[in-house]
């Protein structure tokens, strides 16, 4: 459609317009401005505008310590703050060739799984909510408060944990965590079947999903698409399964595909990716081995110059840390490779042609979180 | 492919290739910017190497000079390279059109480092405002009211 038509019978004018959803939009989760080009309610183009909550936390790297640096990257994806703690930790820690013990490695990796749990619980809640739902999110937060209990009994934080440090964790677990993340697993086995009672199967939220957003394995690929989104689509790109780290060698555990490549497939990922989450901790949680919780380190590290890359399954996707070190006791440059920003970017790819609504849905199958990409 | 036959093959497509052996952690390469897209093109479509997806861009300013880091993975063999260009006149080509994942990651590093891609569709500003003066991950930036130096 050109800028402006006028219909020749009635002398009606037409023409394409843009409208800002955002940056205080309820369905955006934050502060995101898109700019939708829409011929009527059909979008033609999404352009986002980000920066909102932009704060530099890459600059910010350069003056701190290493020490320092773990705390700020839970500012980025704060609902994976510990995986995203565990990617500074490791980056550093196999630089220096720092060797972990191997309690520390079962103890991040039970952590980690229940803060993929708490994550996907809350992005179901808010899915539905998104949708029109608003009991899903009653449900899910109900859930996610044991685990927020739990840790805000070992990790002392329940959202930022900063549980994590270069050569091991801040202290042990406390003596109640594996009787409470047992009492969890039990609690949960039975309300996950309800999630999927309540929301899976509806016939109105099935016609809002199905077929909306479809991202063919091509794109995905190319647009550097990662985690549940890109595994809705078939590709298979676990890095838990692939570049094991911690003790995800250790563990049997399915990597959840879809073959659809829509929204509804997306979100099925997530909801089967729980179950196996539920299953790493069940094989991990009575055998944490005895030993100390951390490696003795140095006050102040200083990783030898050159150039190292980390990445690790956060709940978004694959979250990578890229060091540039020069020697000193900063980084000389630190890049966070964020799963939302890659995500972001096929947003306008697979949103043409789809009415707003329909955004707001693919929106949510995307599971975005705004530090995150603005970093 | 392990390390050694990457660079093997690498190496028989073009002969200005500068390889990195000390710490580094992938196969390393730099590459002349006149070359930058050919070796993108050839990573990507050459069925041994079948670098088909780009999972990090990152700006660095080196000092005497500034450039891209890309690191490339192949979800088929799952080996992975990374690539650095250099440039001293701050611009470079763009590669948005071979891995569409650069559109808004070249965005940031022109935002934030002031590389300027020839050949990118939509080159703006994208986290700070459009009459922002510098660029702020360069090391020579200065901005006494925002930021702390220590």
């Amino acid at each position: 459609m050109t800028t402006t038509e006028i219909d020749n019978k009635t002398g009606l004018v037409t023409q394409e317009y843009k409208i800002n959803m955002g940056p205080q939009h309820p369905a955006a989760h934050g502060v995101l401005r898109l700019v939708l080009t829409l011929d009527g309610e059909i979008i033609e183009k999404v352009d986002p505008d980000l920066g909102y909550i932009h704060r530099g936390i890459e600059k910010m790297t350069e003056r701190d310590t290493y020490k320092q640096i773990v705390h700020l990257t839970d500012r980025l994806d704060y609902l994976s703050s510990h995986i995203n703690n565990e990617a500074v930790c490791l980056a550093v820690e196999n630089a220096l060739e720092i060797e972990v013990p191997d309690r520390v490695k079962v103890i991040r990796t039970i952590i980690a799984e229940l803060t993929r749990l708490a994550s996907h619980q809350l992005w179901w809640g808010v899915m539905g909510m998104d949708i029109g739902a608003l009991t899903t999110f009653m449900y899910a937060f109900r859930d996610r408060e044991l685990i927020n209990d739990i840790m805000e009994e070992t990790c002392g934080t329940r959202l930022t944990m900063n549980y994590n440090k270069p050569g091991g964790l801040m202290f042990d677990i406390h003596p109640n965590f594996q009787k409470r993340v047992k009492e969890f697993i039990k609690h949960f086995k039975v309300s996950l079947p309800e999630y999927n009672t309540l929301l899976s199967g509806n016939v109105i939220f099935k016609k809002r999903l199905q077929g909306i957003g479809y991202m063919s394995k091509e794109d995905a690929i190319a647009y550097g698409v990662s985690g549940p989104s890109a595994r809705g689509s078939n590709i298979s790109c676990d890095v838990r399964k692939i570049h094991p780290y911690s003790a995800y060698d250790r563990v049997d555990f399915n990597e959840i595909l879809m073959e659809g490549g829509d929204s509804y497939d997306r979100y099925m990922v997530r909801m089967k990716e729980m179950e196996e989450s539920m299953k790493i901790i069940e094989q991990l949680v009575d055998n944490i081995p005895e030993g100390d919780f951390e490696t003795k380190t140095a006050a102040v590290l200083k990783l030898p110059k050159g150039e190292y890359y980390q990445k690790v399954e956060s709940a978004r996707g694959e979250f990578g840390v890229f060091i540039v070190s020069d020697g000193k006791k900063s980084p000389y440059r630190m890049k966070f490779r964020s799963p939302g920003f890659a995500n972001l970017s096929i947003l306008d790819k697979i949103s043409r042609g789809h009415k707003i609504a329909d955004l707001v849905a693919i929106m949510s199958s995307l599971d975005f979180v705004i530090p995150d990409i603005d970093r | 492919m392990t390390n050694s036959e990457l660079q093997v093959l690498v190496s028989s497509w073009m002969d200005d290739l500068e390889f990195i052996d000390e710490g580094v952690q992938y196969l390393t390469v730099t590459v002349p910017k006149e070359n930058l897209r050919d070796l993108m093109f050839k990573l990507r479509d050459d069925s041994e190497a079948a670098f088909d997806y780009m999972f990090s861009l990152t700006a660095v300013d080196w000092g005497k000079n500034r450039g891209m880091v890309y690191h490339l993975e192949s979800t088929k063999y799952r080996h992975i390279i990374v690539v650095h260009v250099n440039t001293e006149d701050e611009t470079l080509d763009t590669i948005s059109d071979i891995y569409p994942t650069a559109i808004l990651n070249e965005r940031e590093a022109y935002d934030l480092m002031g590389i300027k891609f020839t050949g990118h569709p939509d080159l703006r500003r994208l986290f700070l405002q459009d009459d922002w003066v510098g660029h702020p991950l360069r090391k020579d930036y200065v901005d006494e009211a925002n930021m702390i130096v220590k």
